[in-house]
Formats: structure tokens, C-alpha cells, sequence
């Protein structure tokens, strides 16, 4: 399908500009989000989102830009600096019905709110026996500028993946960004959102409509027959350009864009393994306890018998 | 010192008198019988018995509709009873069995009950309180008019999510009543290991937020706060916030009185039964003549018997199968 293809670049994507005859509109992943966003207040009114700055004229990257006034500051609103304790609020505000995005400008502002987030948020359907459920989106950033430093550039999607009731989801293209964020705020449960920050100028077809992409299931970017590459996010790029590179010298790689972390999708990871025998995983997060350690693990557990020797 | 009830100039009556009772002695009894069936260690959780404090949630509670929330805490019995849970329901989930209102998986620490606007209570001090908030915001955007109310304790007034959650529901003026039960200690910590100061209303104040302390075991003053505390939360005026002084008479967990292994002074204990919320209060509808004392035997009979039946049913209600160990990880 066109919209799973992924272009590394503009030219790319312009080479590919022959697709809008099709009638599908070349969107940014920045206004994918924005569009998932917009539509979703329209549709459902207990939707609302929130988060530190989000009306101001940046609007977190380009993804809230004016929607306090569309929307109105009651459903779009600004917040104090306060994570943990707005993570809470939040929570409650799902308890009661609602269906609250919670935006964060980095990731590294959510080990603030590790305490409503694990212990809160992801207990609360399980431990009251199924009787609540919290509807709560956790939008966060992922990723490195220049001179960023250590507190500003974290990826800890392997933190919140560790936690039973918790689901991760990372989308790599403007149009998984859109559905998966659409199905996030329908999913009904507490939804950690990443997104890595090079990826808003990223552009892909985008339709217009509402619709979602299934949580759980990664996809397969381009297929090969001699090494898989398991990618997230922004990785996925960069396993397109290594795979573009290798072709070159006569490898034929098979990139698996995972797409959601938890649940992970092993059956595509298995399959593709099972077809290519080898194995590389590649995570914007660090190794020691990381994704890749869990896909490793899970071929290990599922696939260990198609490795092939080099 | 003794309680001076105080009901000339309200409007409570002769009903509402006996309902705070009757309220109060349930609890209590409630919590007897823990410690009643505790030794049996059938009832296989710990429990964070609030004996001492019952005039709190009963004060609290008889304000608020059925379908007006309350968060809680691991100390979230007398809460639980006071809104209107069921006893069974409740011993059922104490003993770990599927009947029990969180199938089991919660235990004393965590109940649910959203019919009576109890969506879940945390053991994690302070965890709460953004909850409440939360849920009034939610009532605030819905506009249901309903109202919010977080019980929480001493330890919880140092606690981030205190001072962020007052914050907010004084920032957003959101219809949500703070419910401090200052009893002076977090597990076996005095308040003076711990606070500067132990006038815990004053931290509130600090967010213009209207603050009173309290005598917690006087239930007339708590029902009296709390009904101006509700009223200005639904009449769209924003938070209130209560500190109620009171004394937790057993250990932080447990059946056990902890004076006996040296947590606290025998005496401290002494001077707080003597004011008991729920003996003294019964000596006052007596003498008022509210309630005969006929009728008192005949309600605390009824209680008790109630209570039998919630420990049978919950001894005899079976476990958990294997398998929902797994279940409802996801909605």
C-alpha cells in the first residue's frame, strides 16, 4: 500500500508525488498529529488535552498550534508545572468518563510521574478487578537536538514497555502517527505515545479521514531474504538507508518497523527471522535492559531454531 | 475533655443524629470484627484498621450523594462503609475471594466501587489526592454537578501530589473537598519528625484555598465543615480543605495496639479514648434523648448481625481460578 511506504526524504517523497493522483495527500508527520488531535475533539467531547505550554505559539513541536483556539482552553489548556501530580489528575479524569491526552515537550519529564504512571495508571484496571479503566494518553519526545545534553535527548521507552497494564507505541511514519494516535485515545487503557522529534518534517500520505491502525502490530517496511533489521521510530530510517546501502554489496535486508513495543508483535519478528535466519535491532534507547534485549529475547524463546550461522 | 456537641443553630435533625451513629458504630463494628476474625490469618491481607476516626468519614460521607466521588486511602474502611459499600463485598475482598469487590487482586488496601462513586483507592501516600482532583475536573468539563472528596492523611501533607492537587484545584477552582485526617503519625513517625509546623490547614491556606482545622472526632463539627465544604463545591466555588485532628487507636497495621511494642505512649492512647467518637456521641443521643436505648441495642444487633453474615460470605465465597491471574491486565 502507498501509505506504508516509508520515504527517507523530501525528494523521496517527491519522486513519489506521482501517488497524488491517486488522490492521497502528502501530510507531515508534525500535522498528522495535529490532524489526529483536531478530529478527535471534534468528534468525541470527552476528549481533552493538556500539557506544560501547549497553547503557546510553538505548540510543542507544531502539533497543538492554536488548538486552545479552536477548541477553547477549557478542552485545550496549559498546565502547571507540576507532572506527577497532573499525571493524577488526568488519571481521575479518565476514571470519571474522560479521555485526556497528556502531552509532555520530552521524555525526560515523565520520570516525574513514574509514581501516578506505574503505580496509578497502570494498576488501577488490574488490581480493582476490571471494574475502572483509564483512557489516558501520554504524548511524550524522544530524541536529540544539537547540545541538548544528557536531561533533554532520552529515550526510556524500554522504562514504561517493563510495566504490566501500560502500552508502548512508537510510530515511525506520518501515517501510522495519525492512527495510532486515533486508536490510542479510543483504546481505553493508559497509552504511552512516543515520538522521536526528527520525525515532524518526515512527510507520507495522509487521509484525510478518521481511521486507526491496529496497537500490537509492527509492519514490514521492505522485505529481504538474507538479514532482518527490527527498527523503531526513527531507526526505521536509518534501517532503510543501511538496507539501501548493503543492497549495494549484494545484501538483501528485510526491515520490520515494530510500530508498538508493548504489546510487541512477536509473530512479524518471528516470521521475518524464520525467512532470513539473522537477526539486528535497532532502537533509539540503550542496549543493557533495551528493546533490543527484548527482541533478542523473544527469537531466542520463539525462533531460535532459523538462525542462520554467517 | 470531653466533646461538646454542638446542634443548636443547625439544621440537623433528630434523623441526621442518628444516621451519623449509626454511620460511626458501623465502622466501628466493622473493624472489630477484623480484629475478631484476624487471629483465625484466614483473612490473608494486611489492614490498616480506623479505629478512633470514625467520625471523619461518617461527617464527611453524610453530605455527600451516592453518586458524588470519594478517593481513599490503605486506611479506607470507614470511608468505604460511611459512602455506602456493601460489608459483604468488602469482607468478601479482604479474604481474597472472587465475589469481593476487586475480584480479589485488591485486598483491604484497594477497594472499588464505582456505583457509589468509589473508583479505586491507593496505598501509595498522597497517590490519591490527583485523582480527586481529576474527577472533579472531569465534573467540572461535564458540568454533572456532581462533587469530588479526598480522604488523606498527615504523611500525605508532604507528599508532591498534596501541593500539586491543591494547586490546580484552586488554579481551575474545581469542585473537589481535601479531607486531611491529621492524626500526628505516618506508621510510628511523629508529625514533629516530619513537618515544621502541624497545622496542616495552613499549607491550604497558602493556596487560597477556604481552610479550617478541626477536632476529627467530634462528628457534628466534621458533617458541619464538610456540608458548607460541599455546598461551595457545587455551587461552582472551588475547593475546600478540612484538617480533622484525630487519633488512629490501633497500629499503623494490624490488629494490634502499638503502644505495647513502645511505638507510642500508653498515655497519649488514654487521653484520645477518652475522647472516643463513637462513645461519646452515643452518650449525647442518649441524654438527647435522639434514640432510645432500646433502639441502640436493637441497631447494634442489627450491625452485628449484618456482620456475621459478610464474614461468612466471605470465608465461604470461593478464590480466584488460576487463570484470572492474567485477566484484566488491559480494558
Amino acid at each position: 500500500m502507498p501509505w506504508t511506504k516509508v520515504y527517507l526524504d523530501k525528494e523521496d517523497f517527491e519522486k513519489a508525488s506521482k501517488l497524488a493522483d491517486q488522490g492521497l495527500r502528502g501530510f507531515t508527520y508534525r500535522d498528522a498529529i495535529k490532524e489526529a488531535l483536531t478530529q478527535m475533539l471534534e468528534k468525541d467531547e470527552s476528549v481533552f488535552v493538556m500539557g506544560e505550554g501547549i497553547d503557546d505559539p510553538g505548540g510543542t513541536f507544531g502539533t497543538t498550534t492554536n488548538l486552545h483556539k479552536k477548541f477553547g482552553a477549557e478542552r485545550v489548556f496549559d498546565i502547571p508545572i507540576a507532572e506527577n501530580g497532573m499525571t493524577g489528575v488526568a488519571i481521575g479524569a479518565a476514571l470519571a468518563g474522560m479521555k485526556p491526552v497528556f502531552v509532555h515537550m520530552r521524555v525526560d519529564f515523565l520520570p516525574m510521574c513514574m509514581d501516578q504512571i506505574i503505580n496509578h495508571a497502570a494498576k488501577w484496571h488490574y488490581m480493582f478487578g476490571g471494574k475502572v479503566n483509564v483512557p489516558l494518553v501520554i504524548r511524550s519526545i524522544i530524541g536529540r537536538g544539537w547540545g541538548s545534553a544528557a536531561q533533554h535527548s532520552q529515550s526510556l521507552q524500554a522504562l514504561f514497555a517493563h510495566i504490566p497494564g501500560l502500552k508502548v507505541v512508537m510510530p515511525s511514519t506520518p501515517y501510522d502517527a495519525k492512527g495510532l494516535l486515533i486508536a490510542s485515545i479510543e483504546d481505553g487503557n493508559p497509552i504511552i505515545f512516543i515520538e522521536h522529534r526528527w520525525l515532524y518534517e518526515q512527510i507520507g500520505h495522509v487521509p484525510e479521514k478518521i481511521y486507526t491502525v491496529p496497537i500490537g502490530k509492527g509492519i514490514v517496511r521492505k522485505e529481504g531474504k538474507d538479514v532482518t533489521i527490527a527498527a523503531t521510530s526513527f531507526m526505521v530510517y536509518e534501517a532503510m538507508k543501511a538496507a539501501a546501502v548493503l543492497e549495494k554489496d549484494g545484501i538483501n535486508v528485510e526491515v520490520v518497523d515494530l510500530r508498538t513495543l508493548k504489546p510487541l508483535d512477536e509473530d512479524i519478528i518471528c516470521e521475518s527471522v524464520k525467512k532470513t535466519g539473522r537477526l539486528i535491532v535497532a532502537d533509539t534507547g540503550w542496549k543493557t535492559c533495551g528493546i533490543g534485549a527484548e527482541v533478542v529475547a523473544t527469537v531466542a524463546e520463539k525462533a531460535l531454531k532459523y538462525h542462520r550461522r554467517c | 475533655m470531653t466533646i461538646s456537641y454542638q446542634v443548636e443553630n443547625t439544621n440537623i435533625t433528630n434523623e441526621l443524629l442518628i444516621q451519623m451513629y449509626s454511620t460511626m458504630l458501623k465502622i466501628r463494628m466493622f473493624e472489630e470484627k477484623i480484629i475478631e476474625v484476624y487471629p483465625v490469618q484466614d483473612m490473608q491481607c494486611p489492614v490498616h484498621l480506623c479505629i478512633g476516626e470514625e467520625a471523619i468519614a461518617a461527617g464527611v460521607c453524610l453530605n455527600l450523594k451516592k453518586e458524588d466521588y470519594i478517593f481513599s486511602t490503605h486506611r479506607n474502611h470507614g470511608h468505604c462503609v460511611a459512602k455506602g459499600s456493601d460489608m459483604k463485598l468488602m469482607m468478601a475482598e479482604f479474604y481474597g475471594k472472587k465475589t469481593g469487590y476487586s475480584k480479589g487482586k485488591g485486598g483491604s488496601m484497594h477497594m472499588v466501587d464505582p456505583e457509589n462513586g468509589i473508583l479505586g483507592t491507593s496505598a501509595i501516600v498522597g497517590g490519591a489526592i490527583p485523582l480527586a482532583v481529576g474527577t472533579a475536573l472531569a465534573s467540572a468539563m461535564k458540568k454533572d454537578g456532581r462533587v469530588s472528596a479526598a480522604f488523606f492523611g498527615d504523611g500525605a501533607a508532604e507528599e508532591g501530589t498534596f501541593h500539586e492537587s491543591l494547586n490546580f484545584a484552586s488554579l481551575k477552582k474545581l469542585p473537589v473537598v481535601f479531607v486531611c485526617e491529621n492524626n500526628f503519625y505516618a506508621t510510628n513517625s511523629y508529625i514533629s519528625a516530619r513537618q515544621p509546623h502541624n497545622d496542616i490547614a495552613k499549607k491550604a491556606e497558602s493556596y487560597l484555598i477556604p481552610s479550617v482545622q478541626i477536632d476529627g472526632n467530634d462528628v457534628v463539627a466534621v458533617y458541619e465543615e464538610a456540608r458548607k465544604a460541599v455546598e461551595r463545591a457545587r455551587a461552582g466555588k472551588g475547593p475546600s480543605f478540612i484538617e480533622c485532628r484525630t487519633y488512629r487507636w490501633k497500629g499503623h497495621v494490624g490488629p494490634d495496639c502499638d503502644y505495647e511494642k513502645g511505638c507510642r505512649p500508653k498515655e497519649e492512647l488514654d487521653v484520645w479514648m477518652d475522647r472516643c467518637p463513637v462513645k461519646t456521641f452515643e452518650d449525647f443521643i442518649l441524654k438527647n434523648k435522639s434514640i432510645s436505648e432500646k433502639e441502640l441495642q436493637q441497631l447494634k444487633a442489627n450491625i452485628a448481625k449484618e456482620l456475621d453474615n459478610a464474614v461468612s460470605y466471605g470465608r465461604t465465597s470461593p478464590l480466584p481460578d488460576d487463570k484470572e491471574l492474567f485477566e484484566d491486565v488491559y480494558a
